[in-house]
Protein backbone atom coordinates (compact mmCIF):
# COMPACT_ATOMS: atom_id res chain seq x y z
CA UNK A 1 0.00 0.00 0.00
CA UNK A 2 1.45 3.13 -1.36
CA UNK A 3 1.12 6.37 1.43
CA UNK A 4 -0.93 7.71 -1.21
CA UNK A 5 -3.31 4.84 -1.29
CA UNK A 6 -4.35 6.14 2.31
CA UNK A 7 -6.66 8.57 0.98
CA UNK A 8 -4.89 12.20 1.78
CA UNK A 9 -7.30 13.63 -0.81
CA UNK A 10 -10.04 14.06 1.84
CA UNK A 11 -7.76 16.99 2.90
CA UNK A 12 -8.01 18.66 -0.30
CA UNK A 13 -11.06 20.88 0.46
CA UNK A 14 -10.40 20.12 3.81
CA UNK A 15 -10.29 23.91 5.42
CA UNK A 16 -9.59 23.97 9.15
CA UNK A 17 -13.31 24.10 10.53
CA UNK A 18 -12.70 24.08 14.32
CA UNK A 19 -10.55 27.27 15.64
CA UNK A 20 -10.00 29.26 18.24
CA UNK A 21 -11.76 31.89 16.54
CA UNK A 22 -14.49 29.25 15.69
CA UNK A 23 -14.99 28.62 19.32
CA UNK A 24 -14.98 32.39 20.50
CA UNK A 25 -17.48 33.38 17.43
CA UNK A 26 -19.99 30.29 18.44
CA UNK A 27 -19.37 31.16 21.90
CA UNK A 28 -21.56 34.28 21.07
CA UNK A 29 -24.07 32.79 19.80
CA UNK A 30 -24.80 29.68 22.42
CA UNK A 31 -22.95 27.42 20.36
CA UNK A 32 -25.99 27.00 18.55
CA UNK A 33 -24.59 27.48 15.22
CA UNK A 34 -22.26 25.23 14.73
CA UNK A 35 -22.31 23.38 11.57
CA UNK A 36 -23.76 20.11 10.90
CA UNK A 37 -20.91 17.58 11.05
CA UNK A 38 -22.53 15.44 8.36
CA UNK A 39 -25.92 15.73 6.44
CA UNK A 40 -28.62 13.26 7.37
CA UNK A 41 -30.11 12.31 3.94
CA UNK A 42 -32.72 10.64 2.62
CA UNK A 43 -32.26 7.03 1.68
CA UNK A 44 -31.64 7.62 -2.36
CA UNK A 45 -33.42 4.22 -4.16
CA UNK A 46 -29.71 2.47 -5.22
CA UNK A 47 -26.46 3.03 -4.35
CA UNK A 48 -22.87 1.18 -5.84
CA UNK A 49 -22.45 0.02 -2.09
CA UNK A 50 -24.29 -0.12 0.94
CA UNK A 51 -22.20 -0.61 4.98
CA UNK A 52 -24.59 -2.04 6.74
CA UNK A 53 -23.30 -0.74 10.77
CA UNK A 54 -22.06 2.68 11.42
CA UNK A 55 -19.60 1.69 13.53
CA UNK A 56 -16.25 3.11 12.75
CA UNK A 57 -15.44 -0.44 11.09
CA UNK A 58 -18.19 0.49 8.59
CA UNK A 59 -17.60 4.23 8.63
CA UNK A 60 -13.70 3.59 7.86
CA UNK A 61 -14.53 1.33 4.78
CA UNK A 62 -17.25 3.80 3.60
CA UNK A 63 -14.46 7.03 4.00
CA UNK A 64 -11.69 4.32 2.08
CA UNK A 65 -13.97 3.64 -0.49
CA UNK A 66 -14.60 7.21 -1.38
CA UNK A 67 -10.95 8.21 -0.94
CA UNK A 68 -8.44 5.45 -2.05
CA UNK A 69 -10.89 3.94 -4.63
CA UNK A 70 -13.07 6.73 -5.76
CA UNK A 71 -16.59 5.29 -5.45
CA UNK A 72 -18.86 7.89 -4.46
CA UNK A 73 -22.17 6.45 -4.57
CA UNK A 74 -22.04 4.64 -1.06
CA UNK A 75 -24.30 4.83 1.88
CA UNK A 76 -24.00 3.94 5.71
CA UNK A 77 -26.89 2.46 6.80
CA UNK A 78 -26.85 2.50 10.86
CA UNK A 79 -30.07 1.03 13.30
CA UNK A 80 -29.44 3.20 15.97
CA UNK A 81 -26.67 6.39 16.06
CA UNK A 82 -23.17 6.28 14.65
CA UNK A 83 -20.74 5.27 16.59
CA UNK A 84 -23.25 3.91 19.23
CA UNK A 85 -22.56 0.25 19.28
CA UNK A 86 -19.15 -0.98 20.22
CA UNK A 87 -17.18 1.93 19.11
CA UNK A 88 -18.76 3.64 21.78
CA UNK A 89 -18.53 1.51 24.60
CA UNK A 90 -14.89 0.24 23.89
CA UNK A 91 -12.09 1.16 26.31
CA UNK A 92 -9.87 2.37 23.08
CA UNK A 93 -6.46 0.51 24.34
CA UNK A 94 -4.66 0.31 20.70
CA UNK A 95 -1.65 -2.10 19.77
CA UNK A 96 -0.20 -4.30 17.45
CA UNK A 97 1.30 -6.83 19.51
CA UNK A 98 0.09 -10.38 18.11
CA UNK A 99 1.93 -13.49 18.21
CA UNK A 100 0.85 -14.43 14.77
CA UNK A 101 2.54 -12.99 11.46
CA UNK A 102 -1.28 -12.80 9.99
CA UNK A 103 -2.23 -10.90 13.09
CA UNK A 104 0.68 -8.91 13.21
CA UNK A 105 -0.49 -7.92 9.21
CA UNK A 106 -3.30 -6.34 10.24
CA UNK A 107 -2.88 -5.02 13.39
CA UNK A 108 0.34 -3.09 12.57
CA UNK A 109 -1.40 -1.99 9.15
CA UNK A 110 -3.80 -0.27 11.84
CA UNK A 111 -1.12 1.45 14.57
CA UNK A 112 0.31 2.84 11.22
CA UNK A 113 -2.51 4.32 9.99
CA UNK A 114 -3.15 5.04 13.43
CA UNK A 115 -0.16 7.39 13.46
CA UNK A 116 -1.36 9.83 10.66
CA UNK A 117 -4.55 9.31 12.07
CA UNK A 118 -6.01 12.92 13.05
CA UNK A 119 -4.27 14.68 9.91
CA UNK A 120 -5.45 12.48 6.95
CA UNK A 121 -9.28 13.17 8.86
CA UNK A 122 -8.65 16.66 10.15
CA UNK A 123 -10.00 15.45 12.85
CA UNK A 124 -8.68 15.78 16.43
CA UNK A 125 -8.80 11.89 17.80
CA UNK A 126 -6.68 12.01 20.73
CA UNK A 127 -4.33 8.97 19.75
CA UNK A 128 -1.81 8.97 22.32
CA UNK A 129 0.82 6.34 21.86
CA UNK A 130 1.21 6.48 26.18
CA UNK A 131 2.26 2.34 25.50
CA UNK A 132 0.59 -0.89 26.51
CA UNK A 133 1.60 -3.14 29.41
CA UNK A 134 1.16 -6.76 29.95
CA UNK A 135 1.14 -8.27 32.93
CA UNK A 136 3.12 -11.91 33.94
CA UNK A 137 1.89 -13.06 36.96
CA UNK A 138 3.53 -16.95 36.91
CA UNK A 139 6.61 -18.14 35.91
CA UNK A 140 4.72 -20.06 33.38
CA UNK A 141 3.32 -16.44 31.98
CA UNK A 142 6.58 -15.23 32.24
CA UNK A 143 7.63 -17.59 30.08
CA UNK A 144 5.29 -17.29 26.97
CA UNK A 145 5.71 -13.91 27.02
CA UNK A 146 9.55 -14.24 26.31
CA UNK A 147 8.77 -16.37 23.60
CA UNK A 148 6.10 -13.77 22.22
CA UNK A 149 7.96 -11.03 22.88
CA UNK A 150 10.73 -12.54 20.50
CA UNK A 151 8.18 -13.42 17.85
CA UNK A 152 6.42 -10.06 17.67
CA UNK A 153 10.09 -8.54 17.01
CA UNK A 154 10.73 -10.78 14.39
CA UNK A 155 7.12 -9.03 12.66
CA UNK A 156 9.00 -5.86 12.84
CA UNK A 157 7.04 -4.55 16.13
CA UNK A 158 8.33 -3.09 19.10
CA UNK A 159 7.90 -5.09 22.10
CA UNK A 160 10.26 -4.83 25.24
CA UNK A 161 10.53 -7.12 28.30
CA UNK A 162 9.90 -5.09 31.81
CA UNK A 163 11.47 -6.59 34.85
CA UNK A 164 9.15 -5.57 37.88
CA UNK A 165 11.53 -3.02 39.53
CA UNK A 166 10.89 -1.15 35.99
CA UNK A 167 7.19 -1.44 36.19
CA UNK A 168 6.85 -0.21 39.85
CA UNK A 169 9.06 2.82 38.34
CA UNK A 170 6.12 3.57 35.12
CA UNK A 171 3.58 2.50 37.49
CA UNK A 172 3.83 3.53 41.08
CA UNK A 173 0.63 2.94 41.99
CA UNK A 174 0.77 -0.94 41.53
CA UNK A 175 1.36 -3.34 44.21
CA UNK A 176 4.93 -5.71 43.23
CA UNK A 177 4.60 -6.86 46.56
CA UNK A 178 5.74 -10.64 45.93
CA UNK A 179 3.22 -11.98 48.65
CA UNK A 180 -0.26 -10.64 46.50
CA UNK A 181 -2.32 -13.74 45.06
CA UNK A 182 -1.32 -12.77 41.69
CA UNK A 183 2.00 -11.41 42.16
CA UNK A 184 3.57 -8.94 39.61
CA UNK A 185 6.92 -11.23 37.56
CA UNK A 186 7.08 -9.13 34.79
CA UNK A 187 5.40 -7.84 31.81
CA UNK A 188 5.86 -6.89 28.38
CA UNK A 189 5.53 -2.92 26.53
CA UNK A 190 4.46 -1.59 23.55
CA UNK A 191 5.52 1.74 23.37
CA UNK A 192 4.07 2.55 20.40
CA UNK A 193 0.17 1.14 21.42
CA UNK A 194 -2.31 3.62 23.30
CA UNK A 195 -5.56 5.26 23.17
CA UNK A 196 -7.84 7.02 21.47
CA UNK A 197 -11.03 8.72 22.07
CA UNK A 198 -13.47 6.30 20.81
CA UNK A 199 -16.19 9.15 19.49
CA UNK A 200 -13.81 10.79 17.54
CA UNK A 201 -12.89 8.01 15.51
CA UNK A 202 -16.40 7.38 14.13
CA UNK A 203 -17.31 11.17 14.03
CA UNK A 204 -14.06 12.05 11.99
CA UNK A 205 -14.58 8.57 9.54
CA UNK A 206 -18.89 10.23 9.30
CA UNK A 207 -17.20 13.27 8.52
CA UNK A 208 -14.35 12.93 6.22
CA UNK A 209 -16.82 10.43 4.34
CA UNK A 210 -19.82 12.21 3.95
CA UNK A 211 -17.04 15.20 2.51
CA UNK A 212 -16.76 12.57 -0.11
CA UNK A 213 -20.42 12.25 -1.28
CA UNK A 214 -21.30 9.52 0.99
CA UNK A 215 -24.47 9.14 2.78
CA UNK A 216 -25.04 8.32 6.27
CA UNK A 217 -28.45 7.34 7.41
CA UNK A 218 -29.44 7.09 10.92
CA UNK A 219 -31.64 5.31 12.47
CA UNK A 220 -32.19 3.03 9.77
CA UNK A 221 -32.44 -1.04 10.43
CA UNK A 222 -32.07 -3.41 7.36
CA UNK A 223 -33.99 -6.28 8.16
CA UNK A 224 -33.48 -8.05 4.76
CA UNK A 225 -31.03 -8.84 2.41
CA UNK A 226 -31.99 -8.83 -1.29
CA UNK A 227 -30.54 -11.73 -3.48
CA UNK A 228 -31.07 -13.19 -6.98
CA UNK A 229 -29.93 -15.76 -8.29
CA UNK A 230 -26.86 -16.25 -5.31
CA UNK A 231 -26.20 -12.43 -5.99
CA UNK A 232 -26.93 -9.28 -4.00
CA UNK A 233 -28.98 -7.06 -5.36
CA UNK A 234 -30.13 -4.31 -2.20
CA UNK A 235 -31.65 -4.83 1.73
CA UNK A 236 -34.69 -4.11 3.22
CA UNK A 237 -34.86 -1.37 5.85
CA UNK A 238 -37.82 -0.12 8.23
CA UNK A 239 -37.37 2.66 5.82
CA UNK A 240 -38.17 1.24 3.02
CA UNK A 241 -35.90 -0.86 0.04
CA UNK A 242 -32.78 0.33 -0.92
CA UNK A 243 -30.94 -1.12 -4.45
CA UNK A 244 -27.32 -2.51 -4.40
CA UNK A 245 -24.48 -3.58 -6.50
CA UNK A 246 -22.75 -4.79 -3.35
CA UNK A 247 -23.30 -4.88 0.47
CA UNK A 248 -20.48 -4.59 3.38
CA UNK A 249 -21.65 -5.80 6.59
CA UNK A 250 -19.79 -4.63 9.88
CA UNK A 251 -21.99 -5.58 12.33
CA UNK A 252 -20.30 -6.51 14.92
CA UNK A 253 -22.45 -8.33 18.02
CA UNK A 254 -25.22 -8.79 15.45
CA UNK A 255 -23.70 -10.43 12.52
CA UNK A 256 -25.09 -13.46 13.12
CA UNK A 257 -28.63 -11.94 13.20
CA UNK A 258 -28.21 -9.88 9.91
CA UNK A 259 -26.16 -13.34 8.25
CA UNK A 260 -28.99 -15.23 8.60
CA UNK A 261 -31.20 -12.74 6.54
CA UNK A 262 -29.09 -13.99 3.79
CA UNK A 263 -29.62 -17.59 5.16
CA UNK A 264 -25.69 -17.99 6.00
CA UNK A 265 -24.45 -18.74 9.40
CA UNK A 266 -21.16 -17.51 11.12
CA UNK A 267 -18.56 -19.09 13.33
CA UNK A 268 -19.10 -16.57 16.47
CA UNK A 269 -20.85 -16.24 19.15
CA UNK A 270 -22.12 -12.78 20.64
CA UNK A 271 -21.51 -12.22 24.32
CA UNK A 272 -21.68 -9.14 26.83
CA UNK A 273 -18.30 -7.41 27.45
CA UNK A 274 -18.34 -5.02 30.29
CA UNK A 275 -16.42 -1.66 31.45
CA UNK A 276 -16.72 0.78 34.13
CA UNK A 277 -15.25 4.21 34.85
CA UNK A 278 -14.50 6.10 38.37
CA UNK A 279 -14.79 9.07 39.62
CA UNK A 280 -12.77 11.33 38.10
CA UNK A 281 -9.48 11.93 40.66
CA UNK A 282 -5.70 13.48 39.56
CA UNK A 283 -3.72 12.31 37.26
CA UNK A 284 -2.01 8.93 38.65
CA UNK A 285 -1.23 6.08 35.57
CA UNK A 286 -0.02 7.49 32.27
CA UNK A 287 -0.57 4.33 30.56
CA UNK A 288 -2.43 0.88 29.93
CA UNK A 289 -1.50 -1.96 32.33
CA UNK A 290 -3.46 -4.93 31.10
CA UNK A 291 -3.81 -8.20 32.87
CA UNK A 292 -4.20 -11.56 31.29
CA UNK A 293 -4.59 -13.93 34.50
CA UNK A 294 -6.80 -11.84 36.27
CA UNK A 295 -8.60 -10.62 33.49
CA UNK A 296 -8.67 -6.71 33.98
CA UNK A 297 -7.05 -4.12 32.59
CA UNK A 298 -6.99 -0.12 33.28
CA UNK A 299 -5.95 3.12 31.99
CA UNK A 300 -6.69 6.75 33.12
CA UNK A 301 -8.87 8.91 30.36
CA UNK A 302 -8.12 12.68 29.63
CA UNK A 303 -11.05 13.80 32.22
CA UNK A 304 -9.54 11.71 34.83
CA UNK A 305 -11.69 8.71 35.15
CA UNK A 306 -9.76 5.25 35.81
CA UNK A 307 -11.18 3.07 33.19
CA UNK A 308 -11.57 -0.67 33.89
CA UNK A 309 -11.90 -3.60 31.67
CA UNK A 310 -12.78 -6.89 32.16
CA UNK A 311 -13.14 -10.63 30.30
CA UNK A 312 -16.16 -11.19 28.53
CA UNK A 313 -19.20 -12.77 29.79
CA UNK A 314 -19.22 -16.22 29.65
CA UNK A 315 -22.83 -16.75 28.11
CA UNK A 316 -24.60 -15.32 25.07
CA UNK A 317 -26.52 -12.67 25.28
CA UNK A 318 -27.28 -9.85 23.09
CA UNK A 319 -28.82 -7.46 26.22
CA UNK A 320 -26.45 -5.00 26.61
CA UNK A 321 -25.93 -6.15 30.35
CA UNK A 322 -23.57 -8.06 31.28
CA UNK A 323 -23.66 -10.28 34.66
CA UNK A 324 -22.65 -8.83 38.09
CA UNK A 325 -20.11 -11.67 39.17
CA UNK A 326 -17.91 -10.56 36.05
CA UNK A 327 -17.43 -6.53 37.44
CA UNK A 328 -16.83 -8.10 41.04
CA UNK A 329 -14.13 -10.26 39.69
CA UNK A 330 -12.78 -7.04 37.81
CA UNK A 331 -13.04 -5.03 41.01
CA UNK A 332 -11.36 -8.12 43.33
CA UNK A 333 -8.44 -7.88 41.36
CA UNK A 334 -7.86 -4.42 40.39
CA UNK A 335 -7.72 -3.83 44.64
CA UNK A 336 -5.30 -6.16 44.89
CA UNK A 337 -3.14 -4.73 42.22
CA UNK A 338 -3.72 -1.15 43.02
CA UNK A 339 -4.25 -0.61 46.68
CA UNK A 340 -5.34 3.31 45.65
CA UNK A 341 -8.44 2.14 43.59
CA UNK A 342 -10.60 0.63 47.06
CA UNK A 343 -11.73 4.31 48.07
CA UNK A 344 -13.07 5.51 44.96
CA UNK A 345 -16.17 5.20 43.66
CA UNK A 346 -18.06 3.42 40.57
CA UNK A 347 -19.27 6.14 38.60
CA UNK A 348 -20.70 3.82 35.65
CA UNK A 349 -20.56 0.68 34.16
CA UNK A 350 -22.39 -0.62 30.63
CA UNK A 351 -21.98 -3.58 28.28
CA UNK A 352 -21.19 -4.35 24.72
CA UNK A 353 -22.25 -7.42 22.37
CA UNK A 354 -19.16 -8.58 21.26
CA UNK A 355 -18.85 -11.06 18.41
CA UNK A 356 -16.70 -13.72 19.46
CA UNK A 357 -14.53 -15.99 16.69
CA UNK A 358 -13.24 -19.57 17.62
CA UNK A 359 -9.48 -18.48 16.97
CA UNK A 360 -10.22 -15.39 18.87
CA UNK A 361 -8.89 -13.85 15.41
CA UNK A 362 -11.76 -11.77 12.52
CA UNK A 363 -13.29 -12.39 9.82
CA UNK A 364 -12.96 -10.25 6.65
CA UNK A 365 -14.40 -12.13 3.99
CA UNK A 366 -16.29 -12.80 0.84
CA UNK A 367 -19.86 -14.84 1.47
CA UNK A 368 -21.46 -17.63 -0.89
CA UNK A 369 -23.54 -14.57 -2.01
CA UNK A 370 -21.94 -12.74 -4.96
CA UNK A 371 -21.41 -9.00 -3.85
CA UNK A 372 -21.93 -9.70 -0.27
CA UNK A 373 -19.19 -9.59 2.23
CA UNK A 374 -18.21 -9.77 5.93
CA UNK A 375 -16.37 -7.98 8.16
CA UNK A 376 -16.74 -9.40 11.74
CA UNK A 377 -15.58 -11.74 14.74
CA UNK A 378 -13.14 -8.62 16.12
CA UNK A 379 -14.73 -9.86 19.45
CA UNK A 380 -12.94 -8.05 22.57
CA UNK A 381 -10.80 -6.14 20.46
CA UNK A 382 -11.37 -4.75 17.52
CA UNK A 383 -11.20 -0.94 18.34
CA UNK A 384 -7.61 -1.01 17.48
CA UNK A 385 -7.83 -2.43 14.26
CA UNK A 386 -10.43 0.11 12.96
CA UNK A 387 -8.69 1.95 11.04
CA UNK A 388 -6.80 -1.21 8.79
CA UNK A 389 -9.84 -2.93 9.26
CA UNK A 390 -11.62 -0.63 6.93
CA UNK A 391 -8.78 0.32 4.79
CA UNK A 392 -8.75 -3.48 3.80
CA UNK A 393 -12.03 -4.36 3.60
CA UNK A 394 -12.45 -1.37 1.10
CA UNK A 395 -10.06 -2.91 -1.01
CA UNK A 396 -11.63 -6.41 -1.17
CA UNK A 397 -15.07 -4.81 -1.62
CA UNK A 398 -13.62 -2.37 -4.41
CA UNK A 399 -12.04 -5.48 -6.24
CA UNK A 400 -14.05 -8.54 -5.11
CA UNK A 401 -10.57 -10.13 -4.17
CA UNK A 402 -8.54 -9.95 -0.50
CA UNK A 403 -5.42 -8.40 -0.82
CA UNK A 404 -2.65 -9.91 1.39
CA UNK A 405 -3.11 -8.52 4.52
CA UNK A 406 -6.83 -9.76 4.30
CA UNK A 407 -6.64 -12.90 2.59
CA UNK A 408 -5.50 -15.24 5.68
CA UNK A 409 -9.36 -13.71 7.30
CA UNK A 410 -11.19 -15.43 5.13
CA UNK A 411 -14.04 -17.71 6.18
CA UNK A 412 -12.74 -20.47 4.09
CA UNK A 413 -10.05 -20.82 7.21
CA UNK A 414 -12.68 -22.42 9.02
CA UNK A 415 -12.92 -25.14 6.49
CA UNK A 416 -9.42 -25.70 5.64
CA UNK A 417 -7.84 -25.73 8.99
CA UNK A 418 -5.56 -22.66 8.86
CA UNK A 419 -6.95 -21.00 11.82
CA UNK A 420 -5.21 -18.01 13.57
CA UNK A 421 -4.78 -19.01 17.31
CA UNK A 422 -4.93 -15.43 19.12
CA UNK A 423 -6.57 -17.10 22.41
CA UNK A 424 -2.88 -17.50 24.16
CA UNK A 425 -1.82 -14.42 26.34
CA UNK A 426 -4.13 -12.18 24.61
CA UNK A 427 -7.35 -14.14 25.16
CA UNK A 428 -8.65 -12.03 27.67
CA UNK A 429 -7.54 -8.49 26.35
CA UNK A 430 -8.04 -5.79 24.22
CA UNK B 1 -27.25 -11.01 36.50
CA UNK B 2 -28.78 -14.75 35.87
CA UNK B 3 -31.16 -16.02 38.27
CA UNK B 4 -31.06 -19.58 37.01
CA UNK B 5 -33.70 -22.47 39.36
CA UNK B 6 -31.09 -26.12 39.62
CA UNK B 7 -34.02 -28.53 38.89
CA UNK B 8 -31.89 -29.77 42.13
CA UNK B 9 -31.01 -27.40 44.25
CA UNK B 10 -33.66 -24.21 43.15
CA UNK B 11 -33.13 -20.99 42.34
CA UNK B 12 -29.21 -19.46 42.72
CA UNK B 13 -26.69 -16.94 40.75
CA UNK B 14 -25.21 -17.40 37.91
CA UNK B 15 -21.79 -17.34 38.89
CA UNK B 16 -22.61 -20.95 40.65
CA UNK B 17 -22.85 -22.43 37.03
CA UNK B 18 -21.11 -23.54 34.59
CA UNK B 19 -22.06 -22.32 30.88
CA UNK B 20 -22.01 -25.22 28.09
CA UNK B 21 -23.13 -23.30 25.63
CA UNK B 22 -25.78 -24.47 22.58
CA UNK B 23 -27.94 -27.29 23.57
CA UNK B 24 -28.81 -30.57 21.29
CA UNK B 25 -25.77 -30.43 18.82
CA UNK B 26 -24.96 -34.40 17.65
CA UNK B 27 -21.32 -35.81 17.01
CA UNK B 28 -21.21 -37.10 13.50
CA UNK B 29 -21.16 -40.96 14.01
CA UNK B 30 -19.26 -41.27 10.89
CA UNK B 31 -17.47 -37.68 10.31
CA UNK B 32 -14.88 -39.96 7.46
CA UNK B 33 -18.45 -39.63 5.62
CA UNK B 34 -18.66 -35.64 5.94
CA UNK B 35 -16.94 -33.14 3.28
CA UNK B 36 -14.50 -30.46 5.00
CA UNK B 37 -17.53 -28.16 4.57
CA UNK B 38 -19.73 -29.94 6.23
CA UNK B 39 -17.12 -31.06 8.82
CA UNK B 40 -16.54 -27.25 9.68
CA UNK B 41 -20.18 -26.30 9.89
CA UNK B 42 -20.54 -29.00 12.67
CA UNK B 43 -17.49 -27.83 14.20
CA UNK B 44 -17.29 -24.23 14.26
CA UNK B 45 -20.96 -22.36 13.04
CA UNK B 46 -22.88 -21.47 15.52
CA UNK B 47 -26.98 -21.05 15.79
CA UNK B 48 -25.92 -17.61 17.97
CA UNK B 49 -29.60 -16.87 18.11
CA UNK B 50 -31.15 -13.06 19.20
CA UNK B 51 -34.71 -14.72 20.93
CA UNK B 52 -35.06 -17.80 22.47
CA UNK B 53 -31.54 -20.34 22.18
CA UNK B 54 -31.57 -23.72 23.26
CA UNK B 55 -28.63 -23.74 26.28
CA UNK B 56 -26.39 -26.49 28.78
CA UNK B 57 -25.52 -24.98 31.94
CA UNK B 58 -23.93 -26.99 35.02
CA UNK B 59 -24.33 -25.70 38.36
CA UNK B 60 -20.77 -26.48 38.68
CA UNK B 61 -20.31 -25.07 42.65
CA UNK B 62 -23.56 -27.10 43.29
CA UNK B 63 -24.83 -30.44 42.43
CA UNK B 64 -22.36 -30.18 39.19
CA UNK B 65 -25.38 -31.48 37.41
CA UNK B 66 -25.74 -30.35 33.85
CA UNK B 67 -29.03 -29.17 32.19
CA UNK B 68 -31.01 -27.78 29.51
CA UNK B 69 -32.57 -23.70 29.73
CA UNK B 70 -34.40 -21.90 26.97
CA UNK B 71 -33.17 -18.10 27.16
CA UNK B 72 -34.31 -15.75 25.58
CA UNK B 73 -30.80 -13.85 24.74
CA UNK B 74 -32.94 -10.68 23.53
CA UNK B 75 -33.94 -10.09 26.81
CA UNK B 76 -32.25 -12.35 29.59
CA UNK B 77 -35.34 -14.11 30.37
CA UNK B 78 -35.31 -18.13 31.13
CA UNK B 79 -38.39 -19.52 29.52
CA UNK B 80 -37.65 -23.41 30.42
CA UNK B 81 -35.41 -25.79 32.55
CA UNK B 82 -35.20 -29.34 31.27
CA UNK B 83 -33.31 -32.12 31.65
CA UNK B 84 -30.54 -33.54 29.71
CA UNK B 85 -31.57 -35.95 26.99
CA UNK B 86 -34.95 -34.57 26.37
CA UNK B 87 -36.27 -32.09 24.34
CA UNK B 88 -38.50 -28.41 25.06
CA UNK B 89 -41.68 -28.37 25.64
CA UNK B 90 -42.63 -24.81 25.91
CA UNK B 91 -43.75 -23.40 22.53
CA UNK B 92 -40.57 -20.86 22.53
CA UNK B 93 -38.47 -23.61 22.78
CA UNK B 94 -40.11 -26.22 20.09
CA UNK B 95 -40.04 -23.30 17.76
CA UNK B 96 -35.96 -22.27 18.56
CA UNK B 97 -35.42 -26.57 18.22
CA UNK B 98 -37.40 -26.49 14.99
CA UNK B 99 -35.83 -23.28 13.67
CA UNK B 100 -32.17 -24.25 13.97
CA UNK B 101 -30.34 -24.44 10.83
CA UNK B 102 -28.67 -27.28 12.48
CA UNK B 103 -31.70 -29.75 12.22
CA UNK B 104 -30.95 -29.62 8.41
CA UNK B 105 -27.52 -30.16 8.60
CA UNK B 106 -25.30 -32.98 7.19
CA UNK B 107 -23.75 -33.89 9.79
CA UNK B 108 -27.08 -33.85 12.02
CA UNK B 109 -28.20 -36.30 9.72
CA UNK B 110 -25.19 -38.31 10.08
CA UNK B 111 -25.35 -38.22 13.24
CA UNK B 112 -28.86 -39.51 13.42
CA UNK B 113 -28.48 -41.93 10.41
CA UNK B 114 -25.28 -43.70 12.97
CA UNK B 115 -27.65 -43.75 16.48
CA UNK B 116 -31.04 -45.33 14.81
CA UNK B 117 -31.74 -48.06 17.03
CA UNK B 118 -31.32 -46.13 20.12
C1 LIG C 1 -16.73 -2.90 26.92
C2 LIG C 1 -15.89 -3.06 25.68
C3 LIG C 1 -14.53 -2.78 25.73
C4 LIG C 1 -13.74 -2.94 24.61
N1 LIG C 1 -12.43 -2.57 24.68
C5 LIG C 1 -11.65 -2.60 23.58
C6 LIG C 1 -10.31 -2.10 23.63
O1 LIG C 1 -9.84 -1.63 24.66
N2 LIG C 1 -9.56 -2.16 22.49
C7 LIG C 1 -10.05 -2.68 21.33
O2 LIG C 1 -9.32 -2.73 20.36
N3 LIG C 1 -11.34 -3.15 21.25
C8 LIG C 1 -12.15 -3.11 22.34
N4 LIG C 1 -13.45 -3.55 22.28
C9 LIG C 1 -13.95 -4.14 21.02
C10 LIG C 1 -14.32 -3.04 20.03
O3 LIG C 1 -15.20 -2.13 20.64
C11 LIG C 1 -14.99 -3.62 18.80
O4 LIG C 1 -14.29 -4.72 18.28
C12 LIG C 1 -15.07 -2.57 17.69
O5 LIG C 1 -15.43 -1.31 18.19
C13 LIG C 1 -16.06 -3.01 16.65
O6 LIG C 1 -16.32 -1.95 15.77
P1 LIG C 1 -17.46 -2.05 14.72
O7 LIG C 1 -17.48 -0.77 13.99
O8 LIG C 1 -17.27 -3.29 13.92
O9 LIG C 1 -18.75 -2.31 15.60
P2 LIG C 1 -19.85 -1.35 16.25
O10 LIG C 1 -19.29 -0.05 16.70
O11 LIG C 1 -20.59 -2.16 17.23
O12 LIG C 1 -20.73 -1.04 14.99
C14 LIG C 1 -21.69 -1.94 14.46
C15 LIG C 1 -22.93 -1.14 14.17
O13 LIG C 1 -23.84 -1.94 13.44
C16 LIG C 1 -25.14 -1.51 13.77
N5 LIG C 1 -26.11 -2.53 13.39
C17 LIG C 1 -26.30 -3.76 13.95
N6 LIG C 1 -27.31 -4.41 13.34
C18 LIG C 1 -27.76 -3.57 12.37
C19 LIG C 1 -28.82 -3.66 11.39
N7 LIG C 1 -29.60 -4.75 11.31
N8 LIG C 1 -29.01 -2.61 10.56
C20 LIG C 1 -28.23 -1.50 10.64
N9 LIG C 1 -27.24 -1.36 11.55
C21 LIG C 1 -27.01 -2.38 12.40
C22 LIG C 1 -25.05 -1.28 15.27
O14 LIG C 1 -26.08 -0.42 15.74
C23 LIG C 1 -23.65 -0.69 15.43
O15 LIG C 1 -23.64 0.72 15.49
C24 LIG C 1 -14.29 -3.42 23.39
C25 LIG C 1 -15.66 -3.70 23.33
C26 LIG C 1 -16.46 -3.51 24.45
C27 LIG C 1 -17.92 -3.81 24.36
ZN1 LIG D 1 -27.74 -27.85 41.55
Amino acid sequence: MKGSANGMRALRGGASRYSIFALARNALSYHENWQKAWRSPEPKPEYDVIIVGGGGHGLATAYYLASVHGIRNIAVVEKGWVGGGNTGRNTTIIRSNYLWDESAGIYEHALKLWEGMSQELNFNVMFSQRGVLTLAHSEHELKEMRRRVEAIRLNGIDSEVMSPAQIKQLVPIIDTNPGIRYPVMGGFIQRRGGTARHDAVAWGYARAADDLGVDIIQNCEVTGILRDGGKVTGIETNRGTIKAKKVGVVTAGHSGVVASMAGLNLPIDSRPLQALVSEPIKPCIDTVVMSNAVHMYISQSDKGELVFGAGVDSYNSYSQRGSIPTVEGLLAAAVELYPIVSRLRVLRTWGGIVDTCPDASPIISKTPVDGLYFNCGWGTGGFKATPGSGHVFADLIARDEPNAIAAPFSLKRFETGYLIDEHGAAGVAH
Amino acid sequence: MLHITCPWCGPRDDNEFHYGGEAHILRPAAPEKLSDGEWAEYLFLKQNAKGPFLERWSHSAGCRQWFNVVRNTATDEIIEIYPMGELPKSPEGIKAYEGNWRRQSAAEKNAKAGVSGT
